[in-house]
C-alpha cells in the first residue's frame, strides 16, 4: 500500500492538493451552501453512493486506497478474509475506514500483521477487525466506517459513515 | 462492534460567539483550551466561523477541527447555549494538542439536552425516611453545622475528621483549596484529616522538599533543550500526554537520550524508542522496589568516574557534614555530599544483584546522565512520579535520585531540573498546618480503630483510592449505619431529636458523614449528608501546571442545578457554625468563624490567594490568557504578570542556609511492613498504573458510552503464559485475592509483561485494586501502594460487554 510506506509525507502531500481540485470530483448530494431560495436542509446528511471497488479487485489483508465521500478524504477498502461483525460482501468479511486519524489528521498506515492502523502523529492504534475501535491513542472517537453495498455483481458501494471524518463540519462538504 | 457515534454534521459556532480560557483539568500538564459559546438559535457558515477558516474545505493533519466530543449544549446565565471546547494553538504548553481526555471536557458537562453526565448531583441531600432525599441548602448546611458543632464542643476538634484534596484542577484549586483550609486550618485546628489518595495529611515527597529541592522546579521547555531525559516510575505518554508529545518527544527528536527506570514495559517505553530511536533508549527493567539501590549505584558511579559538578556542589549545597539528623520526622539524615556518600555508596555489581539488570547498562546509564559531552557539562532533566512516590521507601528513594541531579548540577539551569511529573494540578493555598504535626495521623487506621466521630468528605472516594481498602470500606460502611438507623428511629421528630440521636449514636461508635462531591460517589453512599459541588467552569478556577503555570480558567456555564463550588460550601458550613455555636452560647467560638462573607469564587481567591500575592487578580491574570504566568509571580510590569522560568537559578535552595542538602539514603529492602511476607507468599506481583483513556476522571467516564465501550471493566494486563496457568482468555474476569481482600478485573494479554508481574488499572470505579494492598506506610504515613502480591482466579467468562472489544497490543508499530 503505497500510502502507507511514507506517511507523513503523503498525508500532507494529499492536503496541499486542496479543497478546491476535490469539490469537483464530488458525487452527488452536496448541500446547497447560500442561495435564496434553498431548500430546506433534511434533518440528516445525504450521503453518496459511491463504487469504490468489485470483490474481484480485493486481496485478503491488502488495503485498497479509496476516497469517500469526496477526493479529499482518504480511506481504505480491507477484505479480512473471515466474516466480521458489520462485514459486507459475499463472505461478510469485507470493511471500509477513513484513514485520517481522527485524533489530529494524520495518514494512518495499515500494519497487515495484526490488521490494525497505526498513526505516526502521536502512536494511535485502530483494530480493523473490532469495528475501528482505538485499541489505543488520543483520539475521542473510534475510526469512522463506511457503510458498504455489494450489489449483484460484486461492485462495492459506500453509502454512509459512522462517525464524523476528521477536518469537517460535516462528512459532505 | 465499536461504539459509533453516528454524527455525521456539527453546528458551526459564529464568528461572535463568545470565547474563554480554559485549562484543561483533567491532568497535571494543564494544556490550553478556548470554550466557544453562542446563542441556541444562532450559528455560522463555512466561511463565516469562530476559527477564522474555510470549513468548507478538508483540513490538513494537525488543523482545527470540532471532534463531536468537543460539542455539547449547556446552561449559561439560565439559557441553553451552544458549547465548543477545543485545543489551542497558541498555549505553549500543548500547542493546539488534544488528548483523549482532555478534548472530552465538552461531553463530559452536564447536559440536560444532550443528556450527558447525569450522574451529577443537582441538590444537596440528606438521608431520610431511609434514602438520600433532595433538599433546600439551608437544611442540609444546617444539620451538618448542628451536628459538627456539638461534637467539636461537647468532645474537641479530633472528633472531626476531614478528607480533602489539596491539589488544583478538577475539585481543589486556589480558591476550594483556601475555603477549606480556612474552615478546618484557621477556624478550626483540624489535625485529624487526610488527602483524597493518602491516608494522611502529609507531602508525597518529603524528601526533596526537606533536601531545599521543590518537586516543581523545571519549566517543560527543558526537555527540548537536554542531552538526556531520565523517567523513574512514570508513564508519561499515557498520564502527562500532552507534555509527552510536545516536549519530550521534540526533545528525543533533537537528540536526547532517554534513560526509562521502571519494571514494565510501558507504551511510554516503545514510543520513545520510535521517537529517540532505539539505540538512544536505555530501559532499566528493574526488579519491584529497587530504585534506590539503582540511584545509589549510579551516584557512586558518577562521583567515582569524576562526573560531579564540583563548582555547583561547593557552592549550592550543604559542606558541613549532617544538617538533620535522621528522627521520627525524618527518615534519613541529610547533609553534605560526603556524609551522604557514607551510606549511599554501593557497587555496580551489588546494585546490579539487587535490580536484576546488568551492571554495563548501570553504568552506561550513569554516563548518559554524567558523562561530560563534547568537553561540556552534560544537561540531564529527571522526572518521577507514583513509581517511587508510592513505592518502596518513599523518602530515602526519591532523596537518593535527587541526590544525583545535585550532584551533577542538574537543577536551576537550562535542560535540567528534578521533578515530580504529578498528577492533578496544583492549587495549594492553605493556613499553616503545622498543628497536623510529622509523622501526621494515619487516619484511615483511626477510623478503623472506632476514632473520630464526624467526617466530612470533599471530593475524594476512598472506596476507590485507598489502601486496605477492604477493611475501610467495611468498617465505615458499619458505623455509617449505626447513624443511618439512629436517624431511621428518629423521623417524624424535631431537628432537635434527629440531632441528639446522630449525636447519640456517633457516641456509641457511629459516623456522621458529610459527602461533598460532584456526583454520588462510592463512599457518598455512606453519607448522611450530601452536598453538591460544581468545577472548573462551572466556576472560575486558578491553578498552576507542572511547570508552575498559572492560569484562571474562566467560568463559561452555570453549575449544574444548585450546585456550587466548594469553597462557597465551606463558607456555608462556617457562616452555619457560626450561627450555632451562638445559639449554644459559645461566642468567642462562634467568633473564630467569622470572615466568610464571599459571594463568589473570586471573593475566596481575594481573601486567600491574593493575600499572599498581592500582584495576582482575576483581571491580570485573564489578560495573561492560556500561557499564564510561572510561579512564583515576582511583579507586574508593563501589563503583564512577571514570573519565573526555572526555580533555584541562582544556585539558593530552599534551606534556611540557602544550601542544598543531600540524602544518606542507605539501602534498607523493604522498608513498609509486611511487603516482603506478601512477596514471598503470593504468586503474582499486582503492579498498579494508570491507563491514557481515562487516567484520573474515570469518576466521570463511568457515565461516558466511549470510553465504557472501550473498558467495561477494569483491565489487569498479564502474561499469555500465566493466562495459560490459571485457565484465562482475552476479556476473561479473574480475581484477585490475598489475605487484605479481593477484587476484579478483566485479563488484557500482554506478552510484553514479565512473567509474575500483573498490572492492574488503579482507582476503577468496577473494581478496586486497593482492596488487596496491605496497610503499609512509611515512617511519615506515606502507603507504597505499587507493592501488592496476590494470587489469582478465573471467575467468569468474558461477559457480553466484553466480547466485541479488542484485546491487541497497545504499542504503537511504525508501518
Ligand atoms: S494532557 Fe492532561 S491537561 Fe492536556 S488535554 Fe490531556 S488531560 Fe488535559
Ligand atoms: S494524529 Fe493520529 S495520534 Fe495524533
Amino acid at each position: 500500500m503505497s500510502r502507507c510506506s511514507n506517511l507523513v509525507d503523503v498525508g500532507r502531500r494529499h492536503f496541499l492538493r486542496g479543497g478546491s481540485v476535490a469539490v469537483a470530483g464530488l458525487a452527488t448530494a452536496v448541500l446547497p451552501v447560500g442561495g435564496a431560495k434553498a431548500a430546506p436542509a433534511n434533518a440528516q446528511i445525504n450521503y453518496p453512493s459511491n463504487r469504490l471497488a468489485n470483490v474481484s479487485d480485493l486481496t485478503v489483508n491488502e488495503p485498497m486506497d479509496i476516497e469517500y465521500p469526496d477526493a479529499d478524504s482518504p480511506g481504505a477498502l480491507i477484505k479480512l478474509g473471515q466474516a466480521i461483525e458489520g462485514g459486507a460482501g459475499p463472505d461478510g468479511d469485507i470493511v471500509a475506514f477513513s484513514t485520517l486519524c481522527p485524533h489530529k489528521g494524520w495518514q494512518l498506515a495499515y500494519d497487515s500483521k495484526d490488521s490494525t492502523f497505526n498513526c505516526p502523529g502521536h502512536f494511535s492504534r485502530f483494530d480493523v477487525e473490532a469495528g475501528g475501535q482505538q485499541v489505543w491513542g488520543h483520539a475521542t472517537q473510534n475510526l469512522p466506517q463506511y457503510t458498504l453495498r455489494v450489489d449483484d455483481n460484486g461492485d462495492i458501494y459506500a453509502e454512509g459513515a459512522s462517525d464524523l471524518i476528521f477536518g469537517r463540519p460535516s462528512n459532505v462538504l | 462492534m465499536a461504539y459509533k457515534r453516528q454524527i455525521d454534521r456539527l453546528p458551526i459556532p459564529p464568528k461572535d460567539a463568545k470565547v474563554h480560557n480554559v485549562t484543561c483539568h483533567y491532568c497535571i500538564v494543564g494544556c490550553g483550551y478556548k470554550a466557544y459559546t453562542w446563542d441556541r438559535n444562532k450559528q455560522g457558515t463555512p466561511t463565516e466561523n469562530a476559527f477564522g477558516i474555510d470549513l468548507s474545505k478538508q483540513q490538513g493533519a494537525d488543523g482545527t477541527w470540532m471532534a463531536p466530543s468537543m460539542y455539547n449544549v449547556v446552561k449559561q446565565d439560565g439559557k441553553d447555549v451552544h458549547l465548543a471546547v477545543m485545543p489551542d494553538h497558541d498555549c505553549v504548553v500543548n500547542s493546539g494538542l488534544g488528548s483523549i481526555r482532555g478534548a472530552r471536557m465538552a461531553e463530559n458537562r452536564p447536559s440536560t439536552v444532550t443528556g450527558t453526565q447525569q450522574q451529577r448531583l443537582r441538590d444537596p441531600m440528606m438521608w431520610r425516611y431511609g434514602v438520600l432525599q433532595p433538599t433546600s441548602w439551608d437544611d442540609a448546611l444546617d444539620l451538618v453545622a448542628q451536628v459538627t458543632a456539638r461534637v467539636v464542643t461537647e468532645g474537641s476538634e479530633d472528633d472531626l475528621v476531614v478528607s480533602m484534596f489539596d491539589h488544583g484542577g478538577s475539585a481543589g484549586g486556589y480558591e476550594n483549596t483556601w475555603g477549606t483550609g480556612k474552615l478546618y486550618f484557621e477556624s478550626m485546628k483540624v489535625k485529624n484529616c487526610r488527602i483524597h489518595n493518602r491516608p494522611a495529611y502529609n507531602s508525597e515527597v518529603h524528601s526533596t522538599r526537606d533536601m531545599g529541592v521543590g518537586e516543581l522546579n523545571y519549566q517543560y521547555k527543558d526537555y527540548e533543550l537536554t542531552d538526556t531525559i531520565m523517567i523513574v516510575g512514570a508513564n508519561p505518554l499515557e498520564t502527562q500526554t500532552n507534555l509527552f508529545l510536545n516536549h519530550m518527544v521534540p526533545g528525543m527528536r533533537n537528540g536526547a537520550k532517554v534513560i526509562f527506570v521502571e519494571p514494565r514495559r510501558t507504551v511510554s517505553v516503545n514510543a520513545a524508542e520510535v521517537a529517540a530511536g532505539k539505540d538512544n533508549v536505555l530501559h532499566l527493567q528493574i526488579n519491584a522496589g529497587t530504585d534506590m539501590a539503582l540511584f545509589n549505584a549510579l551516584l557512586t558511579e558518577i562521583v567515582a568516574k569524576g562526573w560531579v559538578d564540583k563548582d555547583f556542589i561547593a557552592n549550592s549545597t550543604f559542606q558541613d557534614g549532617i544538617a538533620q539528623a535522621q528522627d521520627a520526622g525524618h527518615p534519613a539524615a541529610l547533609g553534605s555530599i560526603e556524609e551522604a556518600m557514607k551510606s549511599c555508596t554501593m557497587s555496580l555489581s551489588e546494585a546490579a544483584g539487587i535490580c536484576g539488570v546488568d551492571a554495563a547498562d548501570i553504568a552506561k546509564a550513569a554516563a548518559w546522565i554524567a558523562e561530560p559531552k563534547d568537553g561540556a557539562r552534560r544537561k540531564c532533566v529527571t522526572a518521577y512520579e507514583k513509581g517511587i512516590i508510592w513505592g518502596n521507601d518513599n523518602y530515602r528513594t526519591i532523596g537518593a535520585l535527587v541526590n544525583i541531579a545535585l550532584a551533577t548540577g542538574n537543577v536551576g539551569r537550562e535542560g535540567g531540573g528534578v521533578c515530580r511529573l504529578g498528577g492533578h494540578q496544583e492549587g495549594y493555598y492553605r493556613p499553616s498546618d503545622a498543628h497536623v504535626g510529622r509523622p501526621a495521623t494515619y487516619v484511615d487506621q483511626l477510623l478503623i480503630n472506632g476514632g473520630g466521630k464526624v467526617h466530612h468528605v470533599w471530593a475524594c472516594d476512598h472506596y476507590k483510592t485507598t489502601l486496605n481498602a477492604s477493611q475501610f470500606k467495611r468498617i465505615h460502611k458499619k458505623r455509617s449505619d449505626m447513624v443511618k438507623e439512629a436517624m431511621d428511629a428518629a423521623a417524624g421528630g424535631t431537628r432537635e431529636d434527629l440531632v441528639n440521636a446522630i449525636v447519640g449514636a456517633v457516641n456509641k461508635g457511629g459516623l456522621f458523614v458529610v459527602d461533598v462531591d460532584i456526583i454520588n460517589s462510592q463512599i457518598g453512599q455512606n453519607a448522611h449528608v450530601v452536598l453538591a459541588a460544581c468545577e472548573s467552569n462551572e466556576m472560575n478556577l486558578t491553578s498552576m501546571n507542572g511547570e508552575r503555570r498559572l492560569r484562571l480558567s474562566e467560568k463559561y456555564m452555570d453549575p449544574f442545578g444548585n450546585s456550587k463550588p466548594d469553597c462557597l460550601i465551606a463558607a456555608g458550613i462556617a457562616q452555619n457554625m457560626e450561627r450555632v455555636l451562638k445559639a449554644m452560647g459559645k461566642a468567642d467560638y462562634a467568633a473564630q468563624f467569622q470572615g466568610y462573607d464571599w459571594s463568589t469564587e473570586e471573593d475566596a481567591f481575594m481573601d486567600g490567594y491574593n493575600k499572599g500575592n498581592p500582584e495576582v487578580t482575576y483581571d491580570r491574570l485573564r489578560q495573561m490568557g492560556n500561557n499564564g504566568v510561572q510561579e512564583p509571580v515576582v511583579g507586574f510590569e508593563n501589563g503583564k504578570l512577571v514570573g519565573v522560568e526555572r526555580l533555584y537559578s541562582n544556585g539558593e535552595f530552599g534551606t534556611g542556609d540557602k544550601k542544598a542538602r543531600f540524602c544518606a539514603a542507605g539501602w534498607r529492602g523493604w522498608q513498609a511492613e509486611g511487603k516482603a511476607e506478601e512477596q514471598a507468599k503470593y504468586k503474582y506481583w499486582i503492579n498498579n498504573g494508570r491507563a491514557n483513556i481515562f487516567w484520573q476522571n474515570q469518576f466521570l467516564d463511568q457515565d461516558n458510552d466511549f470510553i465504557q465501550d472501550r473498558f467495561p471493566f477494569p483491565f489487569i494486563e498479564m502474561n499469555p503464559a500465566d493466562m495459560a496457568d490459571i485457565g484465562a482468555g482475552p476479556g476473561d474476569l479473574v480475581e484477585i485475592h490475598n489475605a487484605n481482600g479481593a477484587t476484579q478485573a478483566m485479563v488484557y494479554p500482554t506478552p510484553t509483561a514479565r512473567r509474575g508481574e500483573t498490572l492492574m488499572v488503579f482507582g476503577s470505579p468496577a473494581g478496586s485494586q486497593g482492596n488487596v494492598i496491605n496497610p503499609g506506610v512509611n515512617e511519615l504515613v506515606l502507603p507504597d501502594y505499587k507493592h501488592t502480591w496476590a494470587d489469582i482466579r478465573k471467575i467468569s467468562d468474558a461477559p457480553a460487554t466484553v466480547k466485541a472489544i479488542s484485546f491487541k497490543s497497545k504499542e504503537y508499530k511504525s508501518v
